[in-house]
């Protein structure tokens, strides 16, 4: 009894995300921008000519090779950020820091930002490839993780999730224990030599359709652990990857966009690189739907999976 | 190295292992042996024994070719980890090691292939682990093997048992964890040093401050320069926060594992409350990119009366919570006298940390050789109760995470009177060989590194975990499977500070 109402006792301090924003999720550092002014006189070719053949050079600012400096064009490659802000320290005239947390993406491309015309085209058969894969789980889905060897913080953040705060189960994300009944895999880790074997049983193991997301920078290039003798360039090249949790660690405010888009809870307009405030409301009325995740949708879903086998 | 802490002895080979096991028979400590692979193909191995304030590096020169060298293990039982570590990755063999099995990297290969950190020269590819199945060293009527891990029940590291039971009681457990290995030892070689700290905070992700924090000391321990009060009050601060969230992070895993749902509910919003006030005083929820060589990055990026407010109001909240729990009888139950250390065994091992408290064996760096801050504050003293149990252990962290929320009122107070820095000063780099240690969460964190032409040569940490965790089969007495749980979360080790 005394628990009981110890566990009443700050009333609910469960975040209203995806429904509505959070004051939390923009109050801290999730991502490295190219400040917009510095592309113009990028563009017009002023100052920036100049600066390439200077040294330092920009791209050594950064120590795990995010920044690709150009002739007439400077982007960050998020999936290669480590969000230390070296960049941001040396050049605040080309870098800054975003406070967003939506930063994950379907496209690995799309993590280059500013992104070239080219790659977004990539966007939309992606997406709806995506959203093709995952129709029929909609309501309910059981999360499965492995550690690929991250450093260890990831997994501090995607616990998070289950936190009161968080509470993902009220949006019917659940964790199992066995990748038997995942329909999502979070893989956190470079991909080390050790775990490329655990990692395809578990895999293999999980039932049609599987949804993989990389989850923190690591996972997805490498980071900065990458290259060595005992580990691959992030989890790519031994899965295929559906979703891109950018971030050293990325928050778990990331991590939960991460999984929304994967299970297709958000519209588009709430990746990243299309995140224009006001987006949530609109994008996220579906969302309103998926609240306790029925037996009889977890049944058609196991038939479908059966029939799948 | 310009400690006045530190004395080097150079030892041959041959009597390498009889002079470091004099020097543990006559009461000190064994802190951990280390490799390092050089230009010329010699090898230099190096002990680190501890009394009560000295540090005593006992080293020697394995000529180029030269690849095995008396054991330690059989004088010196903790060094049984170093050397398996030191045979994987360097291809030495310590003639007389009991049990040579592979620990961070099983390799098929020849050994002309091992990563060898130090030398900087072999160009290695990508080195395939052998994975062949663990054995068991059981056997008998209904003995049978469960293996556990790497991919496990829940949101985990990566490591491997292999548990041995007949049934409910655990006879024998082995473990494995070369699955994680990412060689980030060599990955620190001819990094620049402001580079250098960016993958030591990667090492042990939930404990980057400490890591970030002993990097630094190290270099800054080859050189004169004198850091400003300012800084290292904010290293302090940023520290203590790091201990009580680890600290609450295995308080987390008991709770869940004694299905203490609304426990386990409110500990974890406590846990999330500190990382929220981490990120709102630098950024970053595990405060990366705050210990920087030379100081610390900046000011607190929001004022220290706000911070301090905060605190309070979590410590309130906290340990009523706390006092709660460790009235609960069925929490209480699952934690008292499971996984019993004895004290025999932890002092002659040399634990560490809380592990080691419990154990009533007083090992807390920012008491015995402070740094930085601990030098003029003053970590109360704590008295918890030594039976070397789960609960034993919890009842440590409990009074650490006091004298912690202790340690920051009083350090926001002093960062009050000086809020305008200077946060850095420019640390010149020297060539060298640096050793520093940090009190981590999980004890004795050391850091050895080599600087050659201002780039590094070679670093070594030492986490805690790595040296806590070879006792973990001994902790094993009589207890049965439901307890495992509760035995490994109270070691409260890293899996990625072991594997490497």
């Amino acid at each position: 009894m005394a628990w009981i109402l110890r566990g009443l006792r700050d009333g609910i301090v469960t975040t209203r995300y995806p429904r509505r924003s959070d004051g939390y999720q923009n109050g801290f550092r999730g991502a490295i921008s190219v400040v917009e002014d510095s592309l113009g006189i990028l563009s017009e070719g002023q100052g920036f000519r100049h600066d390439i053949n200077q040294e330092p050079s920009i791209s050594s600012l950064c120590p795990s090779g995010a920044i690709i400096a150009n002739e007439d064009r400077i982007s960050v490659d998020r999936g290669k950020c480590i969000l230390c802000g070296r960049c941001v320290e040396a050049r605040p005239d080309i870098f800054c820091f975003e406070s967003s947390t939506e930063v994950a993406s379907v496209s690995r491309k799309s993590l280059v930002v500013p992104s070239c015309i080219d790659d977004d085209e990539s966007l939309p058969s992606l997406r709806s490839e995506l959203a093709k894969k995952v129709r029929i789980l909609r309501r309910s889905v059981h999360v499965r993780h492995v550690d690929a060897g991250s450093d260890g913080s990831e997994e501090s953040e995607i616990w998070a999730l289950t936190n009161p705060v968080y509470d993902v189960q009220r949006l019917g994300i659940f964790f199992t224990v066995t990748p038997r009944h995942a329909d999502l895999l979070l893989v956190t880790g470079v991909g080390t030599a050790g775990m490329i074997e655990p990692l395809r049983n578990t895999y293999e193991a999980m039932p049609h359709p599987k949804i993989v997301i990389a989850v923190g920078t690591d996972a997805i290039s490498g980071g900065l652990v990458h290259p060595n003798y005992a580990t691959g360039g992030g989890i790519g090249d031994i899965l295929h990857v559906d979703v891109w949790v950018p971030g050293s660690p990325p928050s778990p405010f990331s991590i939960l966009h991460g999984i929304l888009l994967g299970i297709g809870l958000l519209a588009g307009d709430n990746e990243a690189g299309n995140n224009k405030a006001g987006d949530n409301e609109a994008g996220n009325n579906k969302v309103r739907h998926n609240r306790a995740g029925s037996d009889s949708t977890r049944d058609a879903k196991f038939g479908a999976t059966r029939r799948d086998d | 190295m310009k400690s006045g802490l530190v004395v080097v002895v150079e030892i041959v080979p041959d009597e390498f292992a009889l002079d470091v096991a004099r020097r543990v028979n006559d009461g000190n400590r064994f802190a951990g042996l280390f490799a390092t692979s050089k230009r010329d193909g010699s090898t230099l191995l190096l002990a680190l024994i501890c009394d009560e304030r000295l540090m005593t590096m006992v080293q020697t020169r394995l000529a180029p070719g030269e690849h095995s060298y008396p054991a330690l293990t059989p004088l010196v039982p903790a060094a049984s980890w170093y050397e398996r570590e030191i045979h994987d990755l360097f291809g030495l063999e310590p003639v007389g090691h009991p049990r040579l099995d592979s620990l961070v990297l099983p390799l098929v290969q020849g050994e002309e292939l091992r990563p060898r950190p130090g030398n900087g020269l072999t160009d290695l590819g990508a080195l395939t682990p052998d994975s062949s199945p663990l054995l068991g060293h059981v056997a008998g009527e209904g003995v049978f093997t469960i293996p556990y891990g790497p991919v496990r029940s829940g949101v985990f590291e990566s490591i491997e048992y292999l548990v041995e039971t007949v049934g409910e009681d655990i006879v024998h457990l082995r473990s494995r964890v070369y699955h994680k290995h990412r060689g980030i030892e060599r990955r620190f070689e001819d990094l620049g040093v402001n580079e250098g700290v960016l993958l030591a905070e990667r090492v042990e992700g939930t404990v980057s401050i400490a890591h970030a924090m002993a990097y630094s000391q190290a270099v800054e321990s080859m050189t004169s320069t004198e850091l400003p009060k300012s800084a290292l009050l904010v290293r302090v601060l940023h520290a203590e926060l790091e201990r009580i969230v680890n600290h609450l992070d295995t308080i987390i895993r008991h709770t869940e594992g004694a299905s203490q749902a609304v426990g386990y509910a409110r500990m974890s919003l406590h846990k999330e409350r500190i990382m929220r006030l981490r990120s709102r005083i630098c950024g970053h929820r595990f405060g990366r990119g705050v210990v920087v060589p030379g100081g610390v990055s900046g000011p607190l990026s929001c004022d220290a009366v706000e911070v301090l407010r905060d605190i309070e109001a979590i410590n309130r909240s906290l340990t009523s919570d706390l006092v709660a729990l460790m009235t609960t009888p069925s929490f209480l139950d699952r934690l008292r006298g499971t996984g019993i250390l004895s004290d025999e065994l932890v002092a002659a091992h040399g634990g560490l940390g809380p592990l080691a408290r419990a154990s009533g064996l007083e090992q807390d760096v920012r008491r015995v050789r402070p740094y930085g801050a601990y030098t003029f504050l003053d970590p109360k003293q704590i008295s918890p109760p030594t039976t070397g149990d789960a609960l034993a252990r919890q009842w440590v962290r409990l009074e650490e995470i006091d004298q912690s929320f202790a340690l920051i009122v009083e350090v926001l107070a002093q960062i009050k009177e000086l809020p305008h820095g200077p946060w850095r000063v420019e640390i010149p780099v020297v060539d060298g060989l640096g050793l520093s240690w940090v009190e981590a969460p999980q004890g004795e964190l050391l850091y050895l590194i080599e600087i050659e032409s201002g780039r590094l040569v070679r670093v070594k940490p030492r986490c805690p975990s790595f040296h806590n965790l070879s006792l973990l089969p001994a902790a094993f007495n009589g207890d049965i499977f439901t307890d495992f749980v509760f035995i490994e979360a109270s070691f409260g080790f890293s899996v990625a500070g072991v594997s490497g």
